[in-house]
């Protein structure tokens, strides 16, 4: 045994600081410039888009229209009608007309089949929609292509066997449709949004008016003509489309006995006010600002692949995103090492390329808050770190971002910023490590990194957060029921949970 | 006043004695945080017997009074969250054994200040007791019922498992006073949470004697905690309270409104029944695992599989 004079906690400091210097960096050089590879399948969109009411494409009673850009070029795609509070009215009054004659005496069993058609019909269409979904919203078309639209299609799917089985859905009590539902989303997952909503509404026996975000209603529209070719009986779904004044008036609309809305918090808490006195349901899927924990027994390679999918995946906008990594203090030093190795090589760029990891922010608004957040975050104090990849000169585009030295006070861990910004925290004990992962008006989902399966359960039991995933992350599925505790909102969607939302106990 | 039904009979000699004997009156005091206490105001109202005399007086409690509640309930509720399902049920099951066991003094208690009927009283309290049976059953079988595993597609043992909100607001019906507290308060105890519960204001005397029972059964202190005072005082404060997760209101419109958009700032989870429309608290769909779910939450665990 070798005498030292190296105080222990010196000794330990320099030996993690060796193991990071020891992390192999992942440097290919000209290799690594591959040449592109982009998708080139039709998305088919067209030049302009009405709105999509009682089962036929019908102009907007105000006759105007707005532009749909690709966030990726700055160009326009399409033009989409505005609705007016007119037109969200003839919506409803088509929705509910179809509830009343169609949809809601159709028997379970019948109904079920118009939702397995939609679904085959996604399938059917699978490239060209998520083609059509990364040109709309900037998103990596191995995304769109392998998660966004699959997963859309395993929703109506899934949804569609309970229509007749709702009786073991919700044991002891019989139970009946709402009858119109009003539902808003938001631009992160369009036609996966717009799944997760129309899949549980229709299969038990709901009419919808929906109204997708302002800058991605390219692929509801594209859906609505799939609609045509399923044959569903006209008004059971419909399209509103607009910003803001058009979901307000969606949500606020008398005949919707239901509203379901994805989005922000705040937007969440305004909603919830303006229905103040009215008997609507709600249910409210809204932010987040999840912690990512990693455990100094993780497998650490697998955890920098699972922190990146977790913050980085679809830009970082996602509601669910590993925005806080916690990472223990004996393991932070060579983490950290790995993580910026890591996401030095990710690339950024043409969504369309088969390649890219990283597509377009969404929108200039949304490009301005992540630059605006960062910018706090440099001016608080913590460390920021980018990686020298070139950026598309046109576009909205934003590098892969890590700030170390974060502490909780900072904006950075407490907002909800919604881009590839990822704040590093580090903790000693597990205890800590709930402590600070629980310290978030937010609690929607949690990520946990260790070797030990009883570690896993112990803190699934002690985070505060509606999914915990444990050495994965971003893992969806829908038999799986998703949705927040506290500010992130309330009801479920997916899984046998998330059906209540959509009938009452008669 | 209360304590004048209680007279004792034995033979001639006491009865003589009981002729002369002033009966001791009791003082109502609200139970928080496992404690009786007056309200930090010193305020308090009065309530009148079935004859329309002064019965006795009650505690206004103030929002200092329901933010007390709410702290008392902090910190009972990590802990009761933690207890088995098991020792719930026999918790909820024992105070049923009490208020069984004091059944005629519970029925008293809602007669002589309500002018309920003495009959229809007892009904009540029977009602009472089975409903805290029922809910004691379902309190370690819930989550058979509203959980699951999930069949995901990936190399995931995937599981869905129920947890309780935290602090629940209840602010009960004035119609049954003694059933409607029940039947919206061990709904919301069974599965973890706490309560800080606001007594009907027209009838709150059964809310102070069946603090007098959650006493003596084994629920910790903190987790009951009832307050009698007026509504339009404290409802801004139920709505608005950050630490209250979750509200089960039967109210007016007004109310209604109000608690909704105090629920909007804080995201909380709120059940609000009209006291327009009569509730029927003795029937059986007064009663149900989904009045369970209204205050749980749903959590979802993707543990690998793997070796």
């Amino acid at each position: 045994m070798s005498v030292t004079k190296t105080a222990p906690k010196a000794r330990k400091k320099t030996q993690a600081a060796a193991a990071a210097a020891r992390v192999p960096k992942l440097i290919f050089g000209d290799l690594w410039e591959f040449d592109p590879a982009p998708e080139t399948a039709d998305a088919k969109i067209k030049k302009q888009y009405e709105l999509f009411i009682g089962g036929k494409f019908v102009a907007p009673e105000g006759g105007k229209y707005f532009d749909s850009i690709n966030p990726a070029t700055e160009k326009v795609i399409s033009r989409i009608a505005v609705a007016s509070a007119g037109d969200v009215d003839r919506a409803y009054k088509a929705a509910q007309s179809a509830f009343d004659n169609t949809w809601g005496k159709m028997p379970g069993r019948e109904r079920g089949k118009y939702v397995y058609r939609i679904a085959r019909l996604i399938q059917d269409r699978a490239r060209e929609f998520a083609v059509a979904e990364t040109m709309d919203g900037g998103k990596p078309i191995k995304e769109s292509r392998d998660f966004d639209v699959p997963m859309a299609a395993a929703h109506f799917f899934y949804h569609a066997g309970w229509a007749d089985k709702m009786d073991y859905a919700i044991p002891g009590r019989p139970t009946e449709p709402l009858g119109v539902v009003g539902q808003v989303i938001p631009w992160n997952f369009p036609l996966l949004m717009l799944a997760w909503k129309i899949a549980p509404a229709i299969s038990t026996g709901n009419c919808v008016v929906l109204k997708p975000a302002e800058t991605t209603s390219v692929t509801a529209l594209k859906f609505a003509e799939l609609l045509q070719e399923a044959d569903l009986p006209p008004g059971v779904v419909n399209f509103v489309t607009g910003a803001g004044e058009t979901g307000a008036a969606v949500m606020s609309h008398p005949i919707a006995a239901k509203v379901a809305f994805t989005g922000s918090t705040d937007v969440g808490k305004l909603i919830m006010r303006s229905l103040a006195g009215t008997d609507k349901k709600m249910t409210m899927e809204l932010g987040g600002k999840a912690a990512n924990i990693v455990f100094d027994d993780a497998p650490l390679d697998q955890a920098v692949e699972g922190v990146v999918n977790g913050i980085f995946f679809n830009q970082g906008h996602v509601c669910c995103a590993g925005s806080r990594l916690l990472v223990q203090e004996s393991v932070a030093e060579e983490f950290v090492a790995k993580l910026k190795h890591r996401i030095s090589v990710l690339r950024v760029g043409d969504p369309l390329d088969k390649n890219t990891d990283i597509g377009a922010i969404n929108s200039r608004a949304q490009l301005e808050k992540i630059e605006e957040l960062v910018q706090s975050g440099v001016e608080q104090g913590a460390k920021m770190f980018q990686p020298s990849c070139r950026l598309p000169s046109a576009g909205f585009f934003y590098r892969p971002t890590i700030f170390t030295g974060v502490t909780q006070s900072h904006r950075i861990a407490c907002e909800e910023i919604f881009g590839p910004v990822l704040s590093v925290l580090t903790f000693r004990t597990l205890d800590e490590a709930v402590e600070k992962a629980n310290n978030t008006a937010y609690g929607l989902s949690a990520g946990v990194w260790t070797d030990k399966g009883s570690r896993i359960l112990k803190m699934s039991t002690e985070l505060k957060a509606g999914v915990v995933w444990a050495n994965t992350f971003n893992k969806f599925d829908p038999s799986s029921p998703f949705g927040g505790y506290k500010e992130s909102g309330f009801g479920r969607e997916g899984g046998r949970q998330g059906l209540l939302d959509y009938v009452r106990l008669v | 006043m209360p304590g004048e039904s209680r007279k004792s009979s034995n033979g001639t000699s006491s009865a003589a004695r009981s002729a002369v004997r002033v009966a001791v009156a009791k003082t109502p005091k609200v139970y928080v945080g496992g404690e009786f206490i007056r309200s930090e105001s010193g305020r308090t109202y009065p309530i009148k017997g079935d004859d329309g005399s002064f019965f006795a007086n009650v505690p206004q409690c103030t929002r200092k009074d329901l933010r007390n509640a709410v702290e008392a309930a902090a910190k009972a509720g990590a802990s009761w969250a933690k207890r088995t399902p098991y020792n719930r049920a026999q918790i909820v099951y024992r105070l049923a054994e009490m208020l069984e066991s004091r059944s005629d003094e519970m029925a008293a208690a809602i007669a002589s200040p309500s002018g309920i009927p003495l009959d229809d009283a007892r009904d009540e309290v029977t009602a009472a007791v089975d409903r805290l049976i029922y809910y004691a059953g379902w309190a370690d079988k819930f989550e058979q019922v509203l959980g699951n595993t999930n069949p995901v597609s990936g190399p995931f043992f995937n599981f869905t498992v129920v947890e309780p909100v935290g602090i629940v607001g209840v602010i009960v019906d004035d119609s049954s006073p003694l059933l409607a507290l029940i039947s919206q308060v061990a709904p919301v105890i069974v599965s973890g949470n706490a309560v800080v519960v606001l007594a009907s204001e027209q009838h709150p005397y059964p809310a102070i004697v069946l603090g007098e029972m959650l006493a003596t059964s084994d629920l910790p202190g903190g987790i009951v905690n009832i307050i009698t005072g007026q509504r339009k005082e404290l409802i801004a404060t139920f709505a608005t309270h950050t630490h209250i997760r979750g509200l089960d209101a039967v109210v007016g419109a007004a109310d209604k409104k109000e608690l909704a958009l105090g629920a909007a700032d804080s995201v909380k989870r709120l059940r609000a029944r009209s006291s327009e429309k009569e509730i029927d608290w003795f029937a059986d769909s007064a009663q149900s695992v989904y009045e369970i779910r209204n205050f749980i939450e749903f959590k979802t665990t993707w543990h690998p599989i793997g070796a």
